[in-house]
Protein backbone atom coordinates (compact mmCIF):
# COMPACT_ATOMS: atom_id res chain seq x y z
CA UNK A 1 0.00 0.00 0.00
CA UNK A 2 2.75 2.36 0.88
CA UNK A 3 4.40 1.64 -2.45
CA UNK A 4 1.26 2.41 -4.38
CA UNK A 5 1.02 5.71 -2.58
CA UNK A 6 4.55 6.52 -3.65
CA UNK A 7 3.91 5.60 -7.23
CA UNK A 8 0.81 7.69 -7.71
CA UNK A 9 2.04 10.71 -5.91
CA UNK A 10 0.55 13.81 -7.58
CA UNK A 11 2.95 15.76 -9.79
CA UNK A 12 4.92 18.31 -7.85
CA UNK A 13 4.07 21.96 -8.37
CA UNK A 14 7.63 22.75 -9.38
CA UNK A 15 9.20 21.74 -12.72
CA UNK A 16 9.59 17.97 -13.10
CA UNK A 17 13.01 16.68 -12.10
CA UNK A 18 15.60 15.82 -14.75
CA UNK A 19 15.72 12.27 -13.49
CA UNK A 20 13.27 10.46 -11.34
CA UNK A 21 13.53 6.91 -10.12
CA UNK A 22 10.21 5.54 -8.97
CA UNK A 23 9.99 2.57 -6.70
CA UNK A 24 12.41 0.36 -8.60
CA UNK A 25 13.25 -3.18 -7.74
CA UNK A 26 16.45 -4.71 -9.10
CA UNK A 27 17.22 -8.40 -9.25
CA UNK A 28 20.56 -9.96 -10.16
CA UNK A 29 20.67 -13.38 -11.81
CA UNK A 30 16.89 -13.65 -11.43
CA UNK A 31 17.21 -14.40 -7.71
CA UNK A 32 19.22 -11.82 -5.79
CA UNK A 33 17.01 -8.91 -4.83
CA UNK A 34 19.22 -5.86 -4.39
CA UNK A 35 16.98 -2.80 -4.63
CA UNK A 36 13.63 -3.10 -2.90
CA UNK A 37 11.55 -0.19 -4.01
CA UNK A 38 13.95 2.68 -4.30
CA UNK A 39 12.80 6.15 -5.29
CA UNK A 40 14.76 9.32 -5.76
CA UNK A 41 14.65 12.54 -7.75
CA UNK A 42 17.47 14.52 -9.28
CA UNK A 43 16.47 18.11 -10.11
CA UNK A 44 18.14 19.81 -13.04
CA UNK A 45 21.37 21.65 -12.29
CA UNK A 46 21.89 20.19 -8.83
CA UNK A 47 24.39 17.87 -7.23
CA UNK A 48 22.60 15.05 -5.45
CA UNK A 49 24.53 12.73 -3.17
CA UNK A 50 23.57 9.12 -2.60
CA UNK A 51 25.16 7.81 0.58
CA UNK A 52 25.17 4.52 2.33
CA UNK A 53 27.32 1.71 3.60
CA UNK A 54 28.91 -1.04 1.53
CA UNK A 55 26.39 -3.32 -0.11
CA UNK A 56 23.50 -0.92 0.36
CA UNK A 57 22.93 -0.88 -3.40
CA UNK A 58 24.35 2.52 -4.34
CA UNK A 59 26.30 1.32 -7.37
CA UNK A 60 23.39 -0.84 -8.42
CA UNK A 61 21.17 2.22 -8.38
CA UNK A 62 23.54 4.05 -10.73
CA UNK A 63 23.79 1.03 -13.03
CA UNK A 64 20.02 0.73 -13.08
CA UNK A 65 19.84 4.32 -14.30
CA UNK A 66 22.63 4.01 -16.89
CA UNK A 67 21.46 0.62 -18.11
CA UNK A 68 24.80 -1.03 -17.36
CA UNK A 69 22.92 -3.41 -15.10
CA UNK A 70 22.29 -5.50 -18.19
CA UNK A 71 26.00 -6.22 -18.58
CA UNK A 72 26.03 -7.73 -15.10
CA UNK A 73 22.96 -9.93 -15.45
CA UNK A 74 20.82 -7.53 -13.47
CA UNK A 75 17.34 -6.40 -14.31
CA UNK A 76 14.81 -3.80 -13.16
CA UNK A 77 11.80 -5.93 -12.34
CA UNK A 78 9.50 -3.20 -11.10
CA UNK A 79 9.22 0.56 -11.17
CA UNK A 80 10.32 3.23 -13.61
CA UNK A 81 13.36 5.31 -14.38
CA UNK A 82 12.29 8.53 -16.08
CA UNK A 83 14.75 10.90 -17.71
CA UNK A 84 13.51 14.20 -19.17
CA UNK A 85 9.96 12.92 -19.10
CA UNK A 86 10.74 9.64 -20.89
CA UNK A 87 10.91 6.17 -19.45
CA UNK A 88 14.40 4.80 -19.95
CA UNK A 89 14.49 1.48 -18.16
CA UNK A 90 15.13 -1.44 -20.44
CA UNK A 91 16.95 0.67 -23.04
CA UNK A 92 20.42 -0.44 -24.18
CA UNK A 93 23.17 1.37 -22.25
CA UNK A 94 24.72 2.93 -25.37
CA UNK A 95 21.38 4.55 -26.23
CA UNK A 96 21.08 5.93 -22.72
CA UNK A 97 24.49 7.58 -23.18
CA UNK A 98 23.16 9.15 -26.37
CA UNK A 99 20.25 10.58 -24.39
CA UNK A 100 22.67 12.39 -22.11
CA UNK A 101 23.39 10.21 -19.10
CA UNK A 102 27.06 9.36 -18.63
CA UNK A 103 28.30 7.11 -15.84
CA UNK A 104 31.80 7.49 -14.43
CA UNK A 105 32.17 3.96 -13.15
CA UNK A 106 33.63 2.89 -9.87
CA UNK A 107 37.37 2.37 -10.07
CA UNK A 108 37.73 4.82 -12.98
CA UNK A 109 37.73 2.12 -15.68
CA UNK A 110 39.84 4.13 -18.08
CA UNK A 111 41.18 2.21 -21.04
CA UNK A 112 44.67 1.29 -19.88
CA UNK A 113 46.20 0.46 -23.25
CA UNK A 114 45.25 3.76 -24.83
CA UNK A 115 46.73 7.22 -24.38
CA UNK A 116 45.00 10.02 -22.48
CA UNK A 117 44.03 11.70 -25.72
CA UNK A 118 42.50 8.53 -27.14
CA UNK A 119 40.52 8.03 -23.95
CA UNK A 120 39.21 11.58 -24.19
CA UNK A 121 38.30 11.14 -27.86
CA UNK A 122 36.37 8.01 -26.97
CA UNK A 123 34.43 10.03 -24.43
CA UNK A 124 33.09 11.99 -27.38
CA UNK A 125 32.17 8.80 -29.25
CA UNK A 126 28.46 9.63 -29.39
CA UNK A 127 29.05 13.15 -30.70
CA UNK A 128 29.09 14.02 -34.36
CA UNK A 129 29.88 17.74 -34.13
CA UNK A 130 33.24 19.30 -34.84
CA UNK A 131 33.84 20.87 -31.45
CA UNK A 132 35.58 17.82 -30.05
CA UNK A 133 38.99 19.47 -30.37
CA UNK A 134 37.97 22.57 -28.43
CA UNK A 135 36.38 20.36 -25.78
CA UNK A 136 39.64 18.46 -25.37
CA UNK A 137 41.32 21.82 -24.75
CA UNK A 138 38.66 22.59 -22.18
CA UNK A 139 39.33 19.32 -20.36
CA UNK A 140 43.03 20.22 -20.35
CA UNK A 141 42.10 23.55 -18.76
CA UNK A 142 40.38 21.70 -15.95
CA UNK A 143 43.16 19.14 -15.63
CA UNK A 144 46.41 20.71 -16.87
CA UNK A 145 48.46 17.72 -15.85
CA UNK A 146 46.66 15.41 -18.26
CA UNK A 147 48.12 17.40 -21.12
CA UNK A 148 51.65 16.53 -20.05
CA UNK A 149 50.90 12.80 -19.96
CA UNK A 150 51.51 11.38 -23.40
CA UNK A 151 52.04 7.74 -22.46
CA UNK A 152 49.50 5.00 -21.91
CA UNK A 153 46.70 5.84 -19.51
CA UNK A 154 47.37 2.64 -17.55
CA UNK A 155 50.56 4.21 -16.20
CA UNK A 156 48.80 7.27 -14.76
CA UNK A 157 48.51 7.67 -11.01
CA UNK A 158 45.16 7.00 -9.37
CA UNK A 159 44.33 10.70 -9.13
CA UNK A 160 45.21 11.31 -12.74
CA UNK A 161 43.11 8.34 -13.79
CA UNK A 162 40.15 9.78 -11.89
CA UNK A 163 40.68 13.12 -13.62
CA UNK A 164 40.83 11.35 -16.96
CA UNK A 165 37.61 9.51 -16.15
CA UNK A 166 35.89 12.80 -15.31
CA UNK A 167 37.42 14.39 -18.41
CA UNK A 168 35.99 11.58 -20.49
CA UNK A 169 32.57 12.36 -19.03
CA UNK A 170 32.94 16.04 -19.94
CA UNK A 171 33.78 15.04 -23.51
CA UNK A 172 30.41 13.39 -24.00
CA UNK A 173 28.61 16.65 -23.05
CA UNK A 174 26.10 14.87 -20.84
CA UNK A 175 23.08 16.38 -19.18
CA UNK A 176 23.54 14.12 -16.17
CA UNK A 177 26.74 12.56 -14.85
CA UNK A 178 26.47 9.57 -12.55
CA UNK A 179 29.61 9.41 -10.45
CA UNK A 180 30.46 6.27 -8.56
CA UNK A 181 32.88 6.90 -5.71
CA UNK A 182 35.22 9.45 -7.23
CA UNK A 183 37.19 9.51 -3.97
CA UNK A 184 38.12 5.83 -4.10
CA UNK A 185 41.78 5.25 -3.35
CA UNK A 186 42.75 8.91 -3.41
CA UNK A 187 44.72 10.86 -0.83
CA UNK A 188 42.69 13.38 1.22
CA UNK A 189 44.29 16.24 -0.71
CA UNK A 190 43.34 14.74 -4.06
CA UNK A 191 39.83 14.03 -2.82
CA UNK A 192 39.50 17.73 -2.06
CA UNK A 193 40.78 18.62 -5.52
CA UNK A 194 38.49 16.18 -7.32
CA UNK A 195 35.43 17.40 -5.43
CA UNK A 196 36.22 21.05 -6.06
CA UNK A 197 36.35 20.16 -9.74
CA UNK A 198 33.02 18.35 -9.49
CA UNK A 199 31.50 21.47 -7.93
CA UNK A 200 33.09 23.61 -10.62
CA UNK A 201 31.74 21.41 -13.40
CA UNK A 202 28.28 21.74 -11.95
CA UNK A 203 28.58 25.54 -11.76
CA UNK A 204 30.42 26.21 -15.05
CA UNK A 205 28.74 23.75 -17.37
CA UNK A 206 25.42 23.45 -15.58
CA UNK A 207 25.69 19.67 -15.65
CA UNK A 208 23.57 17.79 -13.14
CA UNK A 209 25.41 15.25 -11.02
CA UNK A 210 24.26 12.23 -9.06
CA UNK A 211 27.09 11.33 -6.75
CA UNK A 212 27.59 8.04 -4.94
CA UNK A 213 30.07 8.24 -2.10
CA UNK A 214 31.43 6.50 0.94
CA UNK A 215 33.02 9.71 2.08
CA UNK A 216 29.82 11.34 3.35
CA UNK A 217 31.46 14.45 4.74
CA UNK A 218 33.04 15.60 1.51
CA UNK A 219 30.03 14.52 -0.56
CA UNK A 220 27.62 16.56 1.57
CA UNK A 221 29.97 19.54 1.37
CA UNK A 222 29.41 19.86 -2.40
CA UNK A 223 25.91 18.43 -2.72
CA UNK A 224 22.62 20.32 -2.72
CA UNK A 225 20.52 17.38 -1.66
CA UNK A 226 21.25 13.96 -0.25
CA UNK A 227 19.72 10.52 0.02
CA UNK A 228 20.82 7.87 2.46
CA UNK A 229 20.15 4.28 1.57
CA UNK A 230 20.32 1.04 3.42
CA UNK A 231 19.62 -2.48 2.21
CA UNK A 232 18.19 -1.40 -1.10
CA UNK A 233 15.95 1.38 0.15
CA UNK A 234 16.14 5.07 0.82
CA UNK A 235 15.94 5.54 4.56
CA UNK A 236 16.48 9.26 4.86
CA UNK A 237 16.67 12.23 2.57
CA UNK A 238 16.96 15.96 2.88
CA UNK A 239 19.00 18.97 1.95
CA UNK A 240 22.74 18.56 2.35
CA UNK A 241 22.85 20.98 5.30
CA UNK A 242 20.05 19.19 7.01
CA UNK A 243 21.75 15.80 6.58
CA UNK A 244 25.11 17.14 7.71
CA UNK A 245 23.57 18.26 10.98
CA UNK A 246 21.29 15.26 11.50
CA UNK A 247 22.31 13.44 14.64
CA UNK A 248 22.01 9.93 13.18
CA UNK A 249 23.90 10.80 10.02
CA UNK A 250 26.56 12.44 12.12
CA UNK A 251 26.94 9.33 14.14
CA UNK A 252 26.81 6.65 11.47
CA UNK A 253 28.33 8.35 8.46
CA UNK A 254 30.35 11.30 9.65
CA UNK A 255 31.88 9.62 12.68
CA UNK A 256 30.91 12.43 15.02
CA UNK A 257 29.10 12.27 18.33
CA UNK A 258 27.54 9.23 19.88
CA UNK A 259 31.01 8.06 20.78
CA UNK A 260 30.23 7.36 24.40
CA UNK A 261 27.53 4.83 23.62
CA UNK A 262 29.75 2.64 21.51
CA UNK A 263 32.63 1.93 23.80
CA UNK A 264 31.75 -1.74 24.26
CA UNK A 265 30.04 -4.53 22.38
CA UNK A 266 27.36 -4.59 25.03
CA UNK A 267 25.77 -1.56 23.39
CA UNK A 268 26.10 -2.83 19.85
CA UNK A 269 22.57 -4.13 19.69
CA UNK A 270 20.97 -0.86 20.50
CA UNK A 271 23.30 0.75 18.00
CA UNK A 272 22.02 -1.54 15.31
CA UNK A 273 18.45 -0.93 16.26
CA UNK A 274 18.89 2.79 16.22
CA UNK A 275 20.42 2.66 12.81
CA UNK A 276 17.13 1.75 11.16
CA UNK A 277 15.18 4.86 10.50
CA UNK A 278 12.22 3.35 8.77
CA UNK B 1 71.97 -21.70 -59.01
CA UNK B 2 71.16 -22.83 -55.51
CA UNK B 3 71.47 -19.39 -53.98
CA UNK B 4 69.22 -18.20 -56.78
CA UNK B 5 66.64 -20.79 -55.74
CA UNK B 6 67.02 -19.85 -52.10
CA UNK B 7 66.50 -16.18 -52.88
CA UNK B 8 63.46 -17.00 -54.98
CA UNK B 9 61.99 -19.04 -52.13
CA UNK B 10 62.65 -16.27 -49.63
CA UNK B 11 60.87 -13.76 -51.85
CA UNK B 12 57.96 -16.16 -52.28
CA UNK B 13 57.90 -16.74 -48.54
CA UNK B 14 57.72 -13.04 -47.80
CA UNK B 15 54.94 -12.51 -50.32
CA UNK B 16 52.87 -15.44 -49.05
CA UNK B 17 53.79 -14.34 -45.53
CA UNK B 18 52.22 -10.91 -46.00
CA UNK B 19 49.06 -12.65 -47.20
CA UNK B 20 49.07 -14.88 -44.12
CA UNK B 21 49.64 -11.73 -42.10
CA UNK B 22 46.61 -10.02 -43.63
CA UNK B 23 44.33 -12.99 -43.06
CA UNK B 24 45.85 -13.35 -39.58
CA UNK B 25 44.92 -9.74 -38.82
CA UNK B 26 41.33 -10.53 -39.82
CA UNK B 27 41.37 -13.50 -37.49
CA UNK B 28 42.75 -11.42 -34.63
CA UNK B 29 40.24 -8.65 -35.35
CA UNK B 30 37.35 -11.00 -34.69
CA UNK B 31 39.04 -12.58 -31.69
CA UNK B 32 39.87 -9.25 -30.09
CA UNK B 33 36.47 -7.69 -30.64
CA UNK B 34 34.25 -10.61 -29.77
CA UNK B 35 36.51 -13.32 -28.23
CA UNK B 36 35.44 -15.76 -30.93
CA UNK B 37 38.03 -18.03 -32.52
CA UNK B 38 36.73 -18.12 -36.04
CA UNK B 39 37.45 -21.44 -37.71
CA UNK B 40 35.48 -20.31 -40.75
CA UNK B 41 38.09 -17.70 -41.68
CA UNK B 42 39.36 -19.81 -44.60
CA UNK B 43 35.83 -20.02 -45.99
CA UNK B 44 35.70 -16.23 -46.17
CA UNK B 45 38.64 -16.45 -48.60
CA UNK B 46 36.88 -19.19 -50.50
CA UNK B 47 33.53 -17.43 -50.80
CA UNK B 48 35.20 -14.14 -51.72
CA UNK B 49 37.26 -15.81 -54.45
CA UNK B 50 34.28 -17.70 -55.87
CA UNK B 51 32.16 -14.55 -55.89
CA UNK B 52 34.82 -12.63 -57.77
CA UNK B 53 35.40 -15.56 -60.16
CA UNK B 54 31.68 -15.85 -60.84
CA UNK B 55 31.31 -12.13 -61.51
CA UNK B 56 34.27 -12.24 -63.90
CA UNK B 57 33.34 -15.38 -65.83
CA UNK B 58 29.54 -15.32 -65.82
CA UNK B 59 29.03 -11.59 -66.22
CA UNK B 60 32.26 -10.55 -67.95
CA UNK B 61 32.73 -7.68 -65.55
CA UNK B 62 36.17 -6.03 -65.67
CA UNK B 63 38.46 -7.36 -62.96
CA UNK B 64 38.61 -4.10 -60.99
CA UNK B 65 34.84 -3.86 -60.61
CA UNK B 66 34.36 -7.55 -60.02
CA UNK B 67 36.98 -7.40 -57.30
CA UNK B 68 35.35 -4.37 -55.70
CA UNK B 69 31.85 -5.86 -55.80
CA UNK B 70 33.12 -9.14 -54.33
CA UNK B 71 34.82 -7.30 -51.46
CA UNK B 72 31.71 -5.21 -50.74
CA UNK B 73 29.55 -8.32 -50.91
CA UNK B 74 31.80 -10.06 -48.40
CA UNK B 75 31.55 -7.09 -46.06
CA UNK B 76 27.76 -7.46 -46.06
CA UNK B 77 28.11 -11.24 -45.88
CA UNK B 78 30.36 -11.05 -42.81
CA UNK B 79 27.95 -8.70 -41.05
CA UNK B 80 25.04 -10.99 -41.94
CA UNK B 81 26.82 -14.07 -40.58
CA UNK B 82 27.51 -12.26 -37.34
CA UNK B 83 23.98 -10.96 -36.99
CA UNK B 84 22.16 -14.15 -37.94
CA UNK B 85 24.40 -16.87 -36.56
CA UNK B 86 26.59 -15.42 -33.84
CA UNK B 87 24.51 -12.68 -32.25
CA UNK B 88 22.08 -15.11 -30.63
CA UNK B 89 25.09 -16.89 -29.13
CA UNK B 90 26.37 -13.88 -27.18
CA UNK B 91 26.79 -14.98 -23.58
CA UNK B 92 26.91 -18.69 -24.43
CA UNK B 93 30.00 -20.72 -23.44
CA UNK B 94 32.98 -20.00 -25.66
CA UNK B 95 33.29 -23.65 -26.68
CA UNK B 96 29.76 -23.61 -28.14
CA UNK B 97 30.57 -20.56 -30.19
CA UNK B 98 33.74 -22.18 -31.51
CA UNK B 99 31.83 -25.31 -32.46
CA UNK B 100 29.39 -23.12 -34.36
CA UNK B 101 32.24 -21.56 -36.37
CA UNK B 102 33.49 -25.05 -37.21
CA UNK B 103 29.97 -25.89 -38.33
CA UNK B 104 29.87 -22.74 -40.44
CA UNK B 105 33.16 -23.75 -42.02
CA UNK B 106 31.83 -27.18 -43.04
CA UNK B 107 28.55 -25.72 -44.24
CA UNK B 108 30.14 -23.05 -46.42
CA UNK B 109 32.61 -25.48 -47.94
CA UNK B 110 29.83 -27.86 -48.89
CA UNK B 111 27.74 -24.97 -50.19
CA UNK B 112 30.57 -23.75 -52.40
CA UNK B 113 31.20 -27.25 -53.74
CA UNK B 114 27.51 -27.60 -54.49
CA UNK B 115 27.34 -24.25 -56.26
CA UNK B 116 30.62 -24.23 -58.16
CA UNK B 117 31.75 -27.84 -58.31
CA UNK B 118 34.74 -29.56 -56.84
CA UNK B 119 37.27 -28.74 -59.55
CA UNK B 120 39.71 -25.86 -59.42
CA UNK B 121 38.67 -23.11 -61.79
CA UNK B 122 41.29 -20.73 -63.16
CA UNK B 123 40.63 -17.01 -63.18
CA UNK B 124 40.48 -15.47 -66.64
CA UNK B 125 43.82 -13.82 -67.43
CA UNK B 126 43.91 -10.52 -65.60
CA UNK B 127 47.39 -9.19 -66.09
CA UNK B 128 49.04 -8.92 -69.51
CA UNK B 129 51.95 -10.99 -68.23
CA UNK B 130 51.61 -13.73 -65.64
CA UNK B 131 55.11 -13.28 -64.28
CA UNK B 132 57.55 -10.43 -64.18
CA UNK B 133 61.29 -10.58 -63.89
CA UNK B 134 62.71 -8.63 -60.96
CA UNK B 135 66.50 -8.79 -60.62
CA UNK B 136 66.58 -12.14 -62.31
CA UNK B 137 63.77 -13.56 -60.14
CA UNK B 138 60.42 -14.69 -61.48
CA UNK B 139 57.57 -13.14 -59.51
CA UNK B 140 53.88 -13.69 -60.22
CA UNK B 141 52.20 -10.42 -61.17
CA UNK B 142 49.28 -11.34 -58.93
CA UNK B 143 51.71 -11.69 -56.03
CA UNK B 144 53.17 -8.26 -56.75
CA UNK B 145 49.65 -6.88 -56.63
CA UNK B 146 48.92 -8.84 -53.47
CA UNK B 147 51.99 -7.46 -51.73
CA UNK B 148 50.96 -3.94 -52.66
CA UNK B 149 47.40 -4.55 -51.51
CA UNK B 150 48.55 -6.30 -48.32
CA UNK B 151 50.84 -3.45 -47.34
CA UNK B 152 48.04 -0.98 -48.05
CA UNK B 153 45.66 -3.02 -45.90
CA UNK B 154 48.18 -3.16 -43.06
CA UNK B 155 48.71 0.59 -43.23
CA UNK B 156 44.94 0.98 -43.34
CA UNK B 157 44.51 -1.16 -40.24
CA UNK B 158 47.18 0.84 -38.41
CA UNK B 159 45.45 4.10 -39.28
CA UNK B 160 42.02 2.73 -38.49
CA UNK B 161 42.92 1.58 -34.98
CA UNK B 162 44.97 4.64 -34.13
CA UNK B 163 42.87 7.50 -35.43
CA UNK B 164 39.38 6.55 -36.55
CA UNK B 165 36.39 6.81 -34.25
CA UNK B 166 35.22 3.27 -34.96
CA UNK B 167 38.73 1.86 -34.61
CA UNK B 168 39.01 3.38 -31.15
CA UNK B 169 35.58 1.98 -30.34
CA UNK B 170 36.78 -1.49 -31.36
CA UNK B 171 39.82 -1.22 -29.13
CA UNK B 172 37.61 -0.06 -26.28
CA UNK B 173 35.33 -3.05 -26.82
CA UNK B 174 38.35 -5.37 -26.83
CA UNK B 175 39.48 -3.81 -23.54
CA UNK B 176 36.12 -4.17 -21.79
CA UNK B 177 32.66 -4.48 -23.20
CA UNK B 178 31.14 -2.86 -20.15
CA UNK B 179 33.42 0.16 -20.40
CA UNK B 180 32.68 0.44 -24.11
CA UNK B 181 28.96 0.47 -23.43
CA UNK B 182 29.37 3.08 -20.73
CA UNK B 183 30.96 5.30 -23.38
CA UNK B 184 27.97 4.94 -25.67
CA UNK B 185 29.49 2.34 -27.97
CA UNK B 186 27.08 -0.25 -29.27
CA UNK B 187 28.91 -3.51 -28.72
CA UNK B 188 26.60 -5.30 -31.16
CA UNK B 189 27.56 -2.89 -33.92
CA UNK B 190 31.25 -3.32 -33.14
CA UNK B 191 30.89 -7.11 -33.36
CA UNK B 192 29.07 -6.88 -36.67
CA UNK B 193 31.59 -4.42 -38.04
CA UNK B 194 34.54 -6.57 -37.04
CA UNK B 195 33.06 -9.56 -38.87
CA UNK B 196 32.31 -7.39 -41.89
CA UNK B 197 35.83 -5.99 -42.13
CA UNK B 198 37.33 -9.39 -41.46
CA UNK B 199 35.34 -11.07 -44.22
CA UNK B 200 36.00 -8.29 -46.73
CA UNK B 201 39.75 -8.24 -46.19
CA UNK B 202 39.89 -12.04 -46.25
CA UNK B 203 38.14 -11.92 -49.61
CA UNK B 204 40.97 -9.77 -50.97
CA UNK B 205 43.45 -12.45 -49.96
CA UNK B 206 41.17 -15.15 -51.38
CA UNK B 207 41.01 -13.48 -54.79
CA UNK B 208 44.79 -13.05 -54.93
CA UNK B 209 45.48 -16.68 -54.06
CA UNK B 210 42.72 -17.71 -56.43
CA UNK B 211 44.37 -15.86 -59.30
CA UNK B 212 47.63 -17.72 -58.74
CA UNK B 213 46.42 -21.20 -57.87
CA UNK B 214 42.91 -21.26 -59.28
CA UNK B 215 39.77 -21.21 -57.15
CA UNK B 216 38.91 -24.42 -55.34
CA UNK B 217 38.02 -25.53 -51.85
CA UNK B 218 41.77 -25.91 -51.23
CA UNK B 219 41.63 -22.15 -50.60
CA UNK B 220 40.00 -22.68 -47.24
CA UNK B 221 43.14 -24.54 -46.21
CA UNK B 222 44.68 -21.08 -46.07
CA UNK B 223 42.52 -20.38 -43.06
CA UNK B 224 44.08 -23.34 -41.23
CA UNK B 225 47.58 -22.23 -42.24
CA UNK B 226 46.83 -18.86 -40.71
CA UNK B 227 46.18 -20.51 -37.38
CA UNK B 228 49.86 -21.19 -36.54
CA UNK B 229 50.70 -17.69 -37.74
CA UNK B 230 48.22 -16.15 -35.35
CA UNK B 231 49.07 -18.34 -32.37
CA UNK B 232 52.74 -17.67 -33.03
CA UNK B 233 52.26 -13.92 -32.94
CA UNK B 234 49.87 -14.05 -29.99
CA UNK B 235 46.14 -14.48 -30.43
CA UNK B 236 45.32 -10.94 -29.41
CA UNK B 237 48.00 -8.95 -31.19
CA UNK B 238 47.34 -7.46 -34.63
CA UNK B 239 51.03 -6.69 -35.07
CA UNK B 240 51.89 -10.20 -33.90
CA UNK B 241 49.62 -11.64 -36.61
CA UNK B 242 51.65 -9.86 -39.28
CA UNK B 243 54.97 -11.02 -37.86
CA UNK B 244 53.61 -14.53 -37.37
CA UNK B 245 52.37 -14.56 -40.96
CA UNK B 246 55.79 -13.55 -42.28
CA UNK B 247 57.50 -16.19 -40.14
CA UNK B 248 55.15 -18.94 -41.33
CA UNK B 249 55.52 -17.87 -44.97
CA UNK B 250 59.31 -17.89 -44.71
CA UNK B 251 59.40 -21.16 -42.76
CA UNK B 252 57.33 -22.94 -45.37
CA UNK B 253 59.59 -21.94 -48.20
CA UNK B 254 62.83 -22.47 -46.32
CA UNK B 255 61.48 -25.84 -45.22
CA UNK B 256 60.86 -26.68 -48.83
CA UNK B 257 64.41 -25.64 -49.70
CA UNK B 258 65.97 -27.80 -46.99
CA UNK B 259 63.67 -30.65 -47.92
CA UNK B 260 64.37 -30.56 -51.63
CA UNK B 261 68.11 -30.07 -51.26
CA UNK B 262 69.01 -32.30 -48.34
CA UNK B 263 66.30 -34.26 -46.56
CA UNK B 264 64.08 -35.45 -49.43
CA UNK B 265 61.18 -36.16 -47.06
CA UNK B 266 58.77 -34.53 -49.41
CA UNK B 267 56.26 -32.94 -47.02
CA UNK B 268 58.14 -30.43 -44.95
CA UNK B 269 56.46 -27.49 -46.72
CA UNK B 270 53.12 -28.39 -45.23
CA UNK B 271 54.07 -29.28 -41.70
CA UNK B 272 57.01 -27.13 -40.75
CA UNK B 273 54.82 -24.24 -39.53
CA UNK B 274 53.20 -26.60 -37.05
CA UNK B 275 56.58 -27.88 -35.81
CA UNK B 276 57.64 -24.28 -35.30
CA UNK B 277 54.35 -23.58 -33.56
CA UNK B 278 54.94 -26.36 -31.04
CA UNK B 279 58.48 -25.21 -30.31
CA UNK B 280 57.54 -21.53 -29.93
CA UNK B 281 54.59 -22.34 -27.70
CA UNK B 282 56.88 -24.36 -25.44
CA UNK B 283 59.10 -21.31 -24.98
CA UNK B 284 56.47 -18.57 -25.09
CA UNK B 285 53.03 -20.01 -24.31
CA UNK B 286 51.26 -16.73 -25.05
CA UNK B 287 52.83 -16.24 -28.46
CA UNK B 288 55.49 -13.74 -29.38
CA UNK B 289 53.39 -10.62 -28.80
CA UNK B 290 50.37 -11.91 -26.92
CA UNK B 291 49.33 -10.72 -23.50
CA UNK B 292 49.43 -13.15 -20.63
CA UNK B 293 45.86 -13.07 -19.44
CA UNK B 294 44.12 -14.38 -22.51
CA UNK B 295 42.29 -17.65 -22.46
CA UNK B 296 43.62 -20.67 -24.26
CA UNK B 297 41.11 -22.67 -26.21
Amino acid sequence: MAEAALKFEPAAETAPPLLSVDNIEVVYNDVILVLRGLSLKVPKGQIVALLGSNGAGKSTTLKAISGLLKTEDGEITRGDVTFMGERINGIEPDRIVRRGIFQVMEGRRIIADMTCLENLRLGAFTRRDNEVKSDIERVYEYFPRLKERTGLAGYLSGGEQQMLAIGRAIMSRPKLILMDEPSMGLSPLLVKEVFSIIKKLNQDLGVTILLVEQNARVALSVADYGYIMEQGKIVLDGSAEMLATNEDVKEFYLGQGGGDERKSFKNLKSFKRRKRWL
Amino acid sequence: MQSQLLLQLIINGLIIGTLYGVVGMCFVLIYKASQVVNFAQGEFLLIGAWTCWWLLTAWNIPFFWGFLIAVCFMMVFGIAVQMIVLRPLIGEPIISVIMVTIGLSIFFQALMKWMFGTFAQPFPPIFPVAQVNILGLQVQTAYLMSTGVSLAIMAGFAWFFKYSRLGLAMRATAFSQQVAQSLGISVRQVFALSWGISAAVSAVAGVVVGIVNGVSSALSYFGIKVFPAVILGGLDSVFGAVVGGLIVGLLENLGQYVDSQYLKWGNLYEIIPFYALIIILMIKPYGLFGTRDIERV
